[in-house]
């Protein structure tokens, strides 16, 4: 037979991500489900997409005002918030969705059998279509603001790259323990909340790296964050030269983030063969 | 020939734990057990109060292509743990199945349907969910929209589906795969009787096409119609394997501690009194002949033998049926017999009651008898689970369920007089 499947307790998949790959049908459908399911009934539909990152991009423009923040010069205040917002609400979702997925799909986990990682993966699918509909917005401010984008433009998938890479792996660790320990549930909110203010996205980087008064040490501490990599490269992208890329805080951010993906896998692979019984 | 599915010593071990009536652990109490194993040394005293229980032990056997083969057992036995296991879902602890060719397990009808999707939206995720590819799911999809007989409401959300028709687009996607082995489990008591019908007929297919089918089932009667093959399961371990009807007479025997006769005449002690004991009681058919299986239609004869110990009591007979679920079916007390009421002399008595043919559901009966005193009330004995039996039914057309082939509830199943007159 051209098919043989041997299940015996502690198997090492040795095609595991052969299988993954096989599976890739059910990772588009249930990304594509999440898509089409989210603003059904929804009068506005899939303008909510634009809605929500628009009014946190807005709310940040009058903070800003008021607040009197420096703009870097000849850069529009709108489109310098964007930087910062659009890949922090990437992260914040996709963060978010993923390491709630195997709970809500906990119905699926106990009835078929299928790759676990396809379901915190393809929630990722659906932050990242949320993405690129808000990037529209800011290509929207570009246009009206008749803002040029510079060389560096190119670059923004590998920072996309980058923000994917966090979200995923801190998202499918979170996920697996909430599959044992609940608590997760309630601490992810928080590191959204807490990563929004410790995040250069309400303020500059630069602040960070050329303040005197903030010890050396501390600075490094800031760019283990691996967000700080992200919004920082997603300025130096969009704005061009008119912020700076702190390369050894950038290099950094992206061992964190392969760092954080490899022991995402590594975890979830771990445990990923107990969630139907414990789920 | 080499099996399709070799199960070989496959185990399930589960950790019960009983100092939490929450299912799942949480930081709070991982913190407060590790602080309890650092303080616990000093007093010496381990904490842990999980236990082990094994849902599956030491399970082995053999599944042949086309072969259609029953699990049954009681709840608890295994079986869905058994499923679980074969269809990937969750890792035996020890042990080792070996499967040639591909699988598709049907745990529940509908996985995965979300209720704002349209019928066409569902149907492609349901089949990825199922296994099935989408070109697969193309290339079936106006069958799988026929068979369900839902082609009106295809994009309608399922939420305002009725339940029938949920259930049928449901199954009739699930009808579409094209596995070498089919796994189910009960899915088939849903849905309104002329889809059943065409589900099972469905099934019957699949399996005549050289593919295996794995079916789990509490019901007997839907066992012994579906499958050629059965498996007993006891306690997570597997106490019979083979023709569905000796093992499901194993199933009363084992499970219920009966069989179609029962006899304490050699025992030293006897159910009974100074007065009355029971010596043997047998269920037969209409020549006597202590058996088993009962085909529907057919009288079953219950004989009671006791010994009357002393002169001049007087005292009746008394007879309780219960089904498989423990229902207690009937109760009957012998209110016909001439001698009931009169003084009985010193000796041995037969007692003989009939059941007719058309009164008893299909399924195993269990029998329980006594010897009472109506007035002043008096029980000399009364024993429970004395011997049992099987009901089966042909579908010849001669029972109350005529030609209908499915799930046909109720606890008994009288062949009534009917009448329609046109007004």
């Amino acid at each position: 037979m051209e098919n043989r499947i041997i299940i015996e307790p502690g198997a090492k998949r040795k095609n595991y991500w052969w299988d993954l790959w096989n599976f890739r049908g059910l990772f588009y459908f249930l990304a594509w489900r999440d898509v089409i399911v989210r603003y059904k009934q929804a009068v506005i539909g899939i303008a909510w997409s634009v809605v929500k990152p628009l009014l946190t991009i807005i709310i940040f423009i009058v903070l800003g005002k008021l607040l009197h923040t420096a703009t870097p010069p000849g850069v529009p205040r709108a489109i310098l918030v964007c930087t910062a917002i659009l890949p922090w609400q990437f992260f914040s979702t996709a963060f978010s969705e993923s390491s709630n997925s195997l709970l809500a799909n906990s119905n699926l986990l106990t009835k078929v059998y299928f790759p676990r990682l396809i379901v915190p993966a393809s929630t990722i699918i659906v932050s990242l279509i949320d993405f690129l509909t808000s990037l529209g917005i800011l290509f929207l401010f570009m246009i009206y603001y008749r803002y040029m984008p510079g060389w560096n433009l190119i670059l923004l998938p590998v920072f996309l790259l980058q923000a994917t890479m966090i979200s995923m792996g801190a998202g499918i660790y979170i996920a697996a323990l909430n599959v044992k320990y609940r608590d997760f549930k309630f601490l992810v909110p928080f590191i959204v909340q807490f990563g929004l203010y410790i995040s250069p996205v309400a303020f500059s980087s630069d602040y960070v790296y050329q303040s005197v008064k903030i010890p050396e040490a501390v600075k490094y501490i800031y760019s283990l964050n691996p967000m700080v990599g992200v919004i920082d490269g997603f300025r130096w992208c969009i704005l061009g030269g008119k912020t700076n890329l702190y390369l050894p805080g950038f290099l950094l951010s992206i061992v964190v983030c392969i760092l954080s993906l490899i022991l995402g896998i590594w975890y979830f692979r771990k445990v990923e063969k107990s969630f139907a019984d414990v789920i | 020939m080499e099996p399709v599915i070799k199960i070989e010593n496959v185990g399930k071990k589960y950790f019960l734990s009983h100092h939490t009536k929450d299912k799942y652990l949480t930081l709070r109490d991982m913190i407060s057990d590790g602080m309890k194993a650092i303080f616990g040394k000093q007093q010496g005293k381990s904490t842990n109060l999980s236990e082990e229980f094994w849902a599956l032990k030491d399970v082995s056997f053999e599944i042949h292509k086309g072969d259609r083969i029953g699990i049954i057992g009681r709840n608890g036995a295994g079986k869905s743990t058994l499923l679980k296991i074969l269809s990937r879902i969750t890792e035996p602890t020890t042990g080792k199945i070996t499967i040639n060719g591909n699988i598709a397990s049907l745990l529940e009808v509908g996985t995965g349907f979300h209720p704002e999707l349209s019928g066409r939206e569902n149907i492609f995720l349901n089949g990825a969910i199922l296994g099935m590819s989408k070109t697969e799911i193309e290339s079936k999809f106006d069958e799988i929209v026929a068979f369900a007989e839902i082609e009106r409401f295809l994009d309608t959300p399922v939420k305002r589906y009725s339940s029938g028709m949920y259930v049928r687009l449901a199954f009739s996607i699930a009808a579409h795969l094209e596995p070498d082995i089919l796994i189910i489990d009960e899915v088939l008591a849903v849905g309104d009787a002329t889809f059943q019908k065409k589900c099972l007929g469905k099934i019957e297919e699949v399996s005549g096409h050289g593919r295996t089918v794995l079916f789990v089932s509490h019901n007997m009667e839907t066992v012994t119609r579906l499958c050629n093959k059965a498996g007993l399961l006891k306690a997570g371990s597997v106490q019979a394997v083979g023709n569905t009807e000796d093992v499901i007479n194993t199933y009363m025997r084992s499970d219920f501690g009966t069989t179609a006769r029962r006899s304490w005449a050699t025992d030293a002690k006897k159910p009974g009194d100074e007065t009355v004991n029971l010596l043997e009681v047998r269920v037969h058919d209409k020549d006597f002949k202590t058996e088993e299986t009962y085909d529907i239609t057919r009288p079953v004869g219950i004989s009671m033998d006791y010994e009357v110990l002393n002169d001049g009591d007087v005292f009746t007979h008394s007879f309780n049926f219960f089904n498989e679920q423990g229902i207690n079916i009937f109760n009957v007390h012998d209110t016909v017999s001439e001698i009931r009421n009169k003084p009985r002399s010193k000796g041995i008595y037969t007692t003989t009651m009939w059941i007719p043919g058309n009164m008893l559901a299909e399924g195993i009966v269990i029998v329980g008898v006594a010897i009472i005193k109506i007035e002043p009330f008096k029980i000399y004995f009364h024993e429970m689970d004395v011997v049992s039996f099987n009901v089966t039914d042909e579908i010849r057309g001669d029972s109350a369920r005529g030609h209908y082939v499915l799930g046909f509830p109720g606890a008994v199943r009288p062949l009534l007089q009917w009448q329609t007159i046109k007004k």
